[in-house]
């Protein structure tokens, strides 16, 4: 019930905000459904009942380690939208706070979801959810990116589905009833049809892969980070990959189960490494600091197929840095969005010094540019840090040397457009814009908690969560 | 009965062919629409005896992708007073063959892979990869969001054809989905197809290179 | 003797009845235009009359010029020869004869071209080189047509190739074969016969300068070719080799006929092409016959798979290498429609 109740309460709430009627107190209802929302994982996290294998729509080990990072992620930044959002008075928010509530709605569907269609038609459902929220601004780059990440994206969904397909036939094709939940899949093990298996996995890398942003399939990410509003950005980033990325892990322990553990984690490996280098190679060229977040999400996904490709305690901390990945991005997307506000532009060539002009969103920016490129004592370090010594421990030393190899190139990139940014005088327009858009606390406490978090994730990681990680991990490992 | 339903699939392997190869976008619509149709008889084809479900699917398919869908995309040009040239990036005699060598290649992985007897008969398989092929290049080598929308329901056409190996044996979830969501997305679609006419004066997505690196 | 009389038969029907169907697609162009038309023997009396004529050669010419159009006829007719009439047989049918014909073909094309160019005139020498650029394409789509015969029938020697239908694929192979008959000779959607433009002209252009007998020799070389065309597509289409020798005679006439309205038809109604279209039309009838060519393929493939294959539920079972092998007679199954 209390399953059910976590998606309920953000849809019913969309339902709502979409009938409210004064559009300036219409955004309370975004923290409301959020206290809700991590009221009902955190109560559900800490007393799990294991659900049976045949529903469709379940809290189970992988979902518990995942999903309250979600909820916390909305919720923290569910009071950032609000700041955010009396900001842009004059943009009628119907359609955004509705979409917004909907999105997290869809994604706890998504993570919950114990069915291969079910899991589909919650991904599908998000993806549409989010074209509002791209085009909020209005201007015509922004009606760009969502061209494109429409096209990319309805594509990379498509191919998901067909994937699905290739998924049922592979079960019919070995005896199978119909039941195309992932337990009832991974039952059946190896009498699934190993070419459709494959096709499957190849079509399910590419779509989820593209709602993940995996290279190249994520030409989408620039343009749409760049453009949305930061608050959206940090749901995307933080939220929306994640929830890819366990579609991706869900059909992974499928194909595993049938005795094709190999491929999946050469082409996990592959496409993870890939996706690291040619992000911290787009980092070290890129002037637009918006943009630079999105390769940065890049690299972390690529940080995350990396681990699921090493499995074990690879895959823990994987989990972990799901957690890191999350709340720093949080930190990131919601500063720089005040400082692109109060800048007025936002290549290296335009803005200056906002050190002086922002100072407190200037801050976050930096430490928390220095906690996603792991430096300790920050979580995303002691993440990697695992990701490493589970690379280490399964003997893939060059993976390993690719791997750290782009996290240098990555920090060199990135801190020189941030310290680009905010060292130096700020010209006269950015004084301006600044003194109109002053900090306040709405806007700068909420990226403080995030980053608080990952401080203190870093530091003294719960055993609680640990615990969970674990338990996902076994899981979604397969006894052979 | 195995026979009408291959040659109903040959008919929209011919017409994936045909889109590629027009230069007008009506004329792109219409074949469009004229595959949706040959698909949505084919369920009543490949069941003997179809239940109401599948003749409600049938129906289904038939009325959006054969009227329903065309008009909106036909409202959308009239709306946005959109020159009918198809404008493509790629010429068309290389997308042709391109086709048609997806449509051989398309051939020879249906049967590289395993089928069920009862579907060995059929060219489900090729024709489903055939159209998703075609659907991609028609995506990818043309310039106007219409066509590129036009593409992108051909890709839909491809995958439906494939859901319809599993419309026996899995829940109508899937099939439903399908539907819903593909009518949502050209609805959203839509909707941004306006906004960029709006914001661009034109709908040739050439303009739209304002990002980039 | 009778053989000497089967060829003088044979010469009489190529020679004689060819320039009637220019004749009948003219009536078929004005009768849907409202028109009268010229004669139905108007091309008849334009032979004669140029045969009576005298010949003006150009100053720059060499005699590759009057040699060229001599050739292309003898060449257009030993490939008539070659090709059967219906349950007539062919004169002469020898394996490897199908590959012969397509190379007379082209050496007609050739010895065309090569006159056209010997005048050294700006407008013959585009001519000739549109006539050759669309060659390259419905070359490649006849040949891939003879291809699909060969494949099917498993045999190289025209006769045989012609005697039972293309197979699954034969609407697909005759609506190929009819684009590549209106691009060869030159009809509408590819060229005007009866445009004066040479700017917009293909084969009328190449044959501006010549004069006389040499003129009556290509137009009736021309009308050949057309009959040539119409008579490979209806073998192709249609199985007149196993049918009785009365009506298959009498199929053969009528389809030819048929092909001569379908000629004027399109001529009638459709609009000649703009010229950068037209390698898409071609490319079509190309891609057509490679599609016919696949289905005998998957066909003939498929047959042999057919006897070694086991029954499909026993392969199931037995892995998907054995299920693989399985799905192939069920494909031919669906192909043998």
């Amino acid at each position: 019930m209390i399953e059910l109740a976590i998606i309920l309460v953000p849809v019913l709430t969309a339902g709502v905000a979409l009938a409210w009627r004064s559009n300036a107190t219409r955004p309370w209802l975004l923290p409301v459904a959020g206290v809700l929302h991590a009221t009902l994982c955190g109560w559900r996290g800490l007393a799990p009942p294991a659900p049976l294998a045949s529903e469709w729509v379940g809290f189970d080990a992988v979902t518990r380690a995942v999903l309250p990072a979600l909820s916390l992620l909305f919720l923290v930044c569910s009071f950032y939208a609000l700041s955010y959002l009396r900001l842009r008075a004059e943009r009628p928010n119907r359609t955004f706070t509705g979409a917004l509530l909907m999105l997290l709605g869809l994604m706890s569907l998504a993570l919950q979801a114990r069915h291969v269609g079910l899991l589909w038609i919650a991904i599908e459902g998000a993806t549409l959810a989010t074209v509002p929220l791209l085009h909020f601004n209005g201007t015509a780059r922004a009606y760009e990116a969502t061209w494109k990440y429409l096209l990319v994206g309805g594509t990379g969904i498509a191919l998901s589905l067909l994937g699905s397909f290739c998924l049922g036939y592979a079960s019919l094709y070995g005896g199978g009833s119909g039941d195309l939940t992932f337990a009832g899949l991974t039952a059946q093990g190896g009498a699934l049809s190993r070419p459709w298996l494959m096709m499957a996995w190849v079509l399910m890398m590419a779509g989820y892969g593209t709602k993940m942003g995996l290279v190249p399939m994520h030409t989408w990410k620039p343009d749409a980070y760049g453009e949305a509003p930061g608050v959206v950005g940090a749901l995307l980033a933080g939220g929306m990959t994640t929830t890819a990325f366990i579609a991706l892990l869900r059909v992974k322990q499928v194909v595993d189960a049938a005795g094709l553990g190999g491929m999946t984690q050469q082409m996990l490996l592959a496409a993870g490494l890939f996706s690291m280098v040619v992000a911290a190679l787009f980092l070290l060229g890129t002037p637009d600091f918006k943009r630079m977040l999105a390769y940065s999400s890049v690299e972390h996904m690529g940080i995350l197929a990396v681990g699921a490709a090493l499995g074990g305690a690879g895959l823990g901390a994987a989990l972990f840095h799901v957690w890191n990945n999350s709340l720093t991005k949080g930190a990131l997307f919601l500063s720089a969005g005040n400082l692109r506000r109060a800048a007025g532009a936002r290549t290296r060539d335009d803005v200056a010094g906002m050190a002086w002009v922002s100072p407190w969103s200037a801050r976050i920016l930096v430490t928390g540019l220095l906690a996603i490129t792991a430096c300790p004592p920050f979580g995303p370090f002691f993440s990697e840090l695992g990701i490493v010594r589970a690379g280490l421990g399964a003997g893939r030393g060059v993976a390993v040397l690719v791997f750290l190899g782009s996290l240098l190139l990555a920090f060199l990139g990135m801190t020189r457009l941030v310290f680009a940014i905010v060292d130096g005088r700020p010209g006269r327009a950015a004084k301006a814009t600044g003194a109109r858009f002053r900090e306040t606390a709405g806007l700068v406490v909420p990226p403080l908690v995030f980053l608080g978090l990952s401080l203190g994730l870093g530091l003294t990681t719960p055993p609680l969560l640990r615990e969970t990680w674990a338990a996902a991990v076994k899981a979604l490992e397969v006894i052979p | 009965m195995t026979d009408t339903v291959n040659l109903f699939i040959g008919l929209a392997m011919g017409l994936n062919l045909m889109a590629l190869a027009s230069s007008r976008i009506p004329s792109i619509i219409r074949i469009e629409a004229a595959q949706g149709m040959v698909l949505g008889v084919l369920p009543l084809l490949l069941e003997g005896e179809p239940s109401a479900l599948v003749i409600a699917v049938a129906a289904a398919v038939v009325g959006v992708k054969g009227f329903l869908i065309p008009s909106l995309l036909r409202r959308a040009m009239r709306a946005a007073h959109i020159d009918r040239e198809a404008a493509p990036r790629l010429g068309f005699v290389p997308s042709l063959l391109l086709g048609a060598a997806a449509t051989v290649g398309a051939l020879a992985l249906g049967l590289a892979l395993p089928l069920m007897p009862e579907h060995a008969r059929l060219l489900l398989v090729p024709g489903s990869f055939a159209t998703i092929i075609c659907g991609l290049i028609l995506l990818m080598s043309r310039t106007k969001a219409i066509t590129q929308v036009c593409g992108f329901l051909m890709l839909e056409n491809g995958i439906y054809l494939f859901g319809l190996l599993l419309l026996g044996s899995t829940p109508l979830l899937v099939e439903a989905g399908i539907l819903l969501d593909l009518t949502v997305a050209v609805f959203v679609i839509g909707i941004i197809v306006d906004r960029i006419q709006r914001s661009f004066d034109s709908l040739d997505t050439r303009m739209l290179t304002e990002l980039r690196e | 003797m009778s053989h000497g009389l089967d060829v003088l038969a044979r010469l009489a029907f190529w020679l004689v009845l060819a320039p009637l169907v220019p004749g009948i697609i003219n009536k078929v162009k004005a009768w849907v235009a409202g028109r009268r038309g010229p004669p139905l023997f108007q091309l008849y009396f334009d032979l004669a009359k140029l045969w009576r004529k005298g010949v003006v050669l150009s100053t720059a010419v060499s005699p590759g010029h009057v040699a060229g159009p001599a050739i292309a006829w003898v060449a257009l007719m030993s490939a008539a020869l070659l090709l059967p009439l219906g349950p007539a047989g062919a004169i002469l049918s020898f394996r490897g004869d199908a590959l012969l014909f397509v190379y007379l073909l082209a050496l007609a094309r050739f010895c065309t071209a090569g006159a056209a160019l010997d005048t050294g005139s700006a407008f013959e020498g585009m001519g000739a080189a549109r006539e050759v650029s669309y060659a390259i394409l419905s070359e490649a789509a006849v040949i891939t047509a003879l291809l699909t015969l060969a494949v099917q029938t498993g045999s190289l020697s025209l006769g045989a190739m012609l005697a039972p239908a293309a197979g699954p694929g034969a609407a697909v192979l005759a609506a190929g074969l009819f684009v590549v008959l209106l691009a060869e000779n030159c009809r509408v959607p590819f060229d005007d016969p009866n445009t004066h433009l040479e700017l917009t002209m293909v084969h009328e252009v190449m044959v501006l300068d010549h004069s006389g007998p040499p003129l009556a020799v290509i137009l009736h070389g021309a009308s050949v070719k057309l009959l040539l065309f119409a008579t490979l597509l209806v073998q192709a289409a249609l199985p007149l080799g196993q049918w009785p020798a009365g009506p298959a005679a009498g199929l053969l006439v009528i389809s030819l006929l048929g092909v001569a309205v379908g000629v004027g038809l399109v001529e009638s109604l459709l609009a000649r092409l703009a010229f950068q279209r037209v390698p898409l039309l071609l490319t079509t009838a190309f891609i057509l016959c490679l599609f016919a060519l696949l289905t005998s393929w998957k066909a003939s493939t498929s047959s042999e798979a057919r006897q070694g294959a086991m029954n499909p539920a026993e392969c199931r079972c037995s892995g998907t290498r054995a299920a693989h092998s399985a799905a192939l007679p069920g494909e031919s199954g669906g192909k043998r429609a």
